[in-house]
């Protein structure tokens, strides 16, 4: 069986893989997990099954490398990780700090199904949860972030 | 995506994937690494492995179907990472101008095997700025009934300018066949006639 040069690979999905790891973390962290996900795919590419949805695998690879970046980040910090400052009143939210404001199951599940691509089933499998419980916190999580960007709207 | 308020900013691409081929490459996964290049004799995709330069060919304007091949035969571990081959460009570029008579840099053969390897072996003894028969090779290498096969492999080096099949013309004084096609051939047999002596 023959593989694609990796290179289609990161054209393909690059900007997909992006938006889940900026959706997940600050811009310099997201810039770190993008290349620690390509990093980790290319080392397994050449073993990949050959069944497999490439964007699905790349999307679980960055899900898993944000969250590795937050546990670096959290263990640097001494005593709680302080929230990121609120925004005046008032103002709207860009949606990257809307997303930072969501709980984080709710972020999660709006990251990995409305960014990432994936199907409820895959997010569920992804956060061991069940899909009934991804699909309600994507849902709500989406409610959440209109009325967080609605602002200054009307 | 349709669905969510707003959307997140563009992301930085080009300096993720610039990032990506050097932490590949220092991680030892980077297998091959290419870019294009623009020259007198065309737009060229050269490629290298940690070993070398592996590939020349003239195909840089459309470069998917040697990319294909390259992953096929090499390593589907592949990227385009032009700084890494910031050294091999600048050498091709010098014998492409007759301001090098040798490409003096690293170079992979593992694309050229068998008799074609022998061949290809025997192309870097040709000196600058003379020329053999694709008869006269196939006597260097012992087969002197294989002037076809002999012209095959030229056709095939896997690094043409960098190992110079240009060198080799018909017995009648002709051009013979060229990857590049026969302008790129006369092209830089002109260069090394008029850089001789």
């Amino acid at each position: 069986m023959t593989r694609a040069p990796f290179e289609t690979i990161v054209a393909a999905h690059g900007a997909r893989v992006w938006r889940v790891c900026r959706a997940l973390l600050d811009e310099p962290d997201a810039d770190d997990a993008w290349s620690d996900t390509f990093l980790a795919a290319l080392e397994a590419y050449p073993r990949l099954r050959h069944d497999t949805s490439i964007e699905g695998w790349l999307v679980t690879i960055a899900h898993r490398k944000a969250i590795d970046v937050l546990r670096r980040r959290a263990r640097l910090v001494v005593g709680d990780v302080p929230e990121r400052p609120a925004p005046p009143e008032g103002r709207d939210l860009d949606l990257a700090r809307a997303l930072s404001r969501l709980p984080t199951r709710q972020r999660e599940a709006v990251v990995l199904h409305h960014l990432g691509g994936l199907p409820f089933a895959e997010v569920a499998a992804v956060l061991e949860s069940s899909t009934d419980a991804v699909r309600r916190a994507s849902s709500d999580g989406v409610r959440r972030l209109r009325a967080l960007m609605g602002g200054d709207h009307g | 995506m349709a669905d969510l308020p707003g959307a997140l900013p563009a992301p930085p691409l080009d300096a993720l994937r610039a990032r990506l081929a050097e932490r590949a490459a220092a991680a030892g996964l980077l297998d091959v690494a290419y870019r294009s290049l623009d020259t007198a004799l065309g737009t060229l995709l050269v490629a290298a492995t940690p070993a070398g330069l592996v590939s020349v060919t003239f195909d840089g304007a459309h470069p998917e179907q040697t990319l294909d091949r390259l992953a096929v035969e090499l390593s589907p571990r592949l990227l385009e990472a032009p700084a890494r081959l910031d050294d091999a460009a600048r050498r091709l570029e010098r014998l492409i101008a007759g301001r090098a008579r040798a490409f003096d840099g690293p170079l992979d053969l593992s694309l050229a095997r068998g008799f074609g390897r022998e061949v290809v072996e025997r192309l870097r003894e040709i000196p600058y700025g003379e020329t053999r028969s694709y008869a006269e090779v196939a006597a260097a290498v012992g087969s002197p009934r294989a002037v076809r096969a002999v012209g095959t492999a030229c056709r095939r080096n896997p690094l043409p300018i960098a190992i110079p099949c240009h060198r080799v013309v018909r017995s009648d004084g002709s051009l013979g066949q060229y990857a590049g096609g026969t302008e790129a051939k006369r092209l830089l047999l002109g260069v090394e006639a008029a850089r001789r002596g």
